[in-house]
């Protein structure tokens, strides 16, 4: 076992911990890949090939015509408006509850190391509702909210809302515990509150990740409302999945230019917001 | 009387570090309101925990302390907090996130003093820029008062630190190694400001100091600090160059209290 044998006079203490813990990754994913049926080479089949080619040689040239492309406009700004609506209700719940699970704003914990009961608890509640929110998919809560509020861009709009804004906490906390941590103490240290530190420590400390991190999720989001189209909510994914029945590709080609388009000039819109903030 | 401890004894709560960080062993002493005191010691001796007790931050594990009178930490955490509000603890390090503008670093010295929404309101368009103007004017960084921090040098961000403090309202200022990143020149100017400051205020001034020279030239009283415990409080007059010797032989030639906490930069990876 040349892996575990060590020559050198000053060897590595953590070298032994690294290799068994790789090898114990590697002994655990292998049965994931059964489970997971992972065979790629079914890909590369003669019969798959094929059916891969007649569906993707519908697709040129893209759809064009004056009248879908107006169509399609409608549904792309559906889709933004799904997205950027769902991001601001989930911004609503996401950020109270971010201020009740961040760690480092806790004045307990600065004064002893350890948090005081109460606060311990309200901060396991906040935490709780944040993954009880993110553990159900979007897609899941728009096929139920399809059914409450009927067919429509409401119900993509309060799925994205409801995950979202666990998903959002969740990362948000852990981008203001994990931010430099000296300011905000210092602050609470000379007796500001709570929120005060935050809004002058920890979030001028970190705003270019949040900043990222929104427009990601909003980018998140646009994808996410194409697909709760297919169930009935809206926006360009309802069209798709219209398109997709019809066996029309050029259509969903156009689409998927669209989606492209999309992410890109999220993207942009992500790069030009880091950028303001330094 | 501002500060009086007995028999204070302080054990850092992260256990890894209690070896590399000496607690307070037995500490005595009192300080009346408006006194300016020097801390001086080798690194490692105590003099920023001494601080953080003060600042109510660390918490004695044995000991009385009282603070303005009261002690601290028979109150509920909210009279605790509002006293610490009565308190200025400036840490070596300045506290000041690099996005931020000099003009809201600096009123952010009024923080505990504020409501809620007068700090918000203070984020978008600054409440009293003319007291940051001032304060940083004593510091000759008046121009700097709408740049951003990280425009600023190491010096100039300590100052910027300082300007912080003066503009605070507070009746201690326990200030952490506020020289480390001057040359002698700005250092001997700044400890003026800070002392005539206090002074003006009547504020209780304690000072951790590497400049041993510095300290027995501007403090009327020093205290050494060794390993935790006092060894002297004296007036300056009566420390000798025997007790500066007895208190800095074979101190440890790594510089502890320099080891300033690095900024970690951890970068969450967007989860989807």
């Amino acid at each position: 076992m040349l892996l575990f044998t060590t020559s050198a006079h000053h060897p590595d203490p953590a070298w032994r911990g690294r290799v068994t813990t790789t090898l114990v990754a590697l002994l655990l994913l292998w049965p994931m890949l059964i489970a997971s049926e992972f065979k790629p080479w079914t890909l590369l089949d003669v019969q798959s090939l094929e059916a891969t080619w007649h569906f993707l040689s519908g697709f040129f040239p893209p759809a064009h015509s004056r009248e879908f492309l107006l169509l399609m406009l409608d549904a792309t700004w559906q889709t933004i408006a799904i997205a950027t609506a769902g991001l601001t209700l989930a911004l609503l719940g996401a950020v109270p509850l971010t201020l009740l699970a961040t760690e480092s704003l806790s004045v307990s914990l600065l004064e002893s190391g350890r948090m005081r009961f109460s606060s311990a608890v309200i901060r396991q509640v906040a935490r709780w509702l944040l993954v009880l929110l993110r553990s159900v998919p979007e897609l899941v809560w728009a096929l139920l909210l399809v059914r409450l509020v009927g067919l429509g861009p409401t119900a993509g709009v309060l799925a994205i809302a409801l995950t979202y804004s666990g998903m959002l906490g969740k990362v948000y906390a852990e981008i203001l515990e994990s931010s430099e941590s000296h300011t905000t103490e210092s602050l609470l240290k000379n007796g500001s509150g709570r929120l005060a530190a935050l809004f002058y420590g920890a979030l001028p400390e970190s705003a270019s990740e949040l900043v990222s991190y929104t427009t990601f999720r909003w980018e998140c989001a646009i994808r996410g409302s194409v697909v709760m189209g297919f169930v009935g909510a809206g926006g360009i994914g309802q069209r798709m999945d219209e398109s997709m029945k019809m066996l029309s590709g050029n259509e969903v080609s156009t689409m998927l230019i669209i989606f492209v388009l999309l992410v890109a000039s999220a993207d942009l819109v992500s790069t030009f917001l880091r950028n303001r903030l330094g | 009387m501002s500060f009086v401890l007995q028999g204070i004894s302080v054990r850092h709560a992260s256990a890894e570090r209690s070896d590399l960080v000496p607690a307070l062993k037995e500490v005595s002493l009192a300080m009346a309101q408006g006194e300016q005191v020097a801390l001086i010691g080798p690194s490692g001796a105590g003099k920023t925990t001494l601080l953080h007790t003060l600042a109510c931050a660390y918490r004695a594990v044995s000991g009385e302390i009282s603070v303005f009178g009261v002690a601290p930490w028979a109150l509920s955490p909210a009279g605790r907090h509002a006293l610490r509000a009565r308190l200025f603890l400036a840490p070596q390090t300045p506290p000041l996130p690099p996005r931020q503008r000099v003009v809201t670093a600096v009123l952010a010295g009024r923080l505990p003093h504020w409501s809620f929404w007068q700090a918000i309101s203070s984020l978008i368009r600054p409440n009293d820029p003319d007291a940051a103007y001032e304060a940083l004017a004593k510091f000759n960084l008046q121009d700097k008062l709408y740049t951003r921090v990280d425009r600023l040098s190491g010096g100039e961000r300590q100052r910027c630190g300082m300007a912080r403090l003066l503009v605070s309202k507070t009746d201690a200022l326990l200030v952490d190694e506020p020289l480390s990143a001057l040359d002698p020149t700005l250092a001997l100017q700044t400890l003026a400001v800070l002392q005539q400051h206090a002074s003006q205020r009547n504020a209780t001034l304690v000072c951790s100091l590497h400049q041993v020279e510095l300290a027995l030239s501007h403090f009327p009283r020093i205290i050494g600090l060794r390993e935790g415990r006092v060894v002297f409080d004296a007036p300056r007059t009566e420390v000798t160059q025997t007790m500066i010797d007895q208190l800095y032989r074979n101190a440890r030639t790594e510089d502890q209290s320099d080891r300033v906490a690095a900024p970690v930069e951890v970068r969450i990876a967007p989860l989807c």
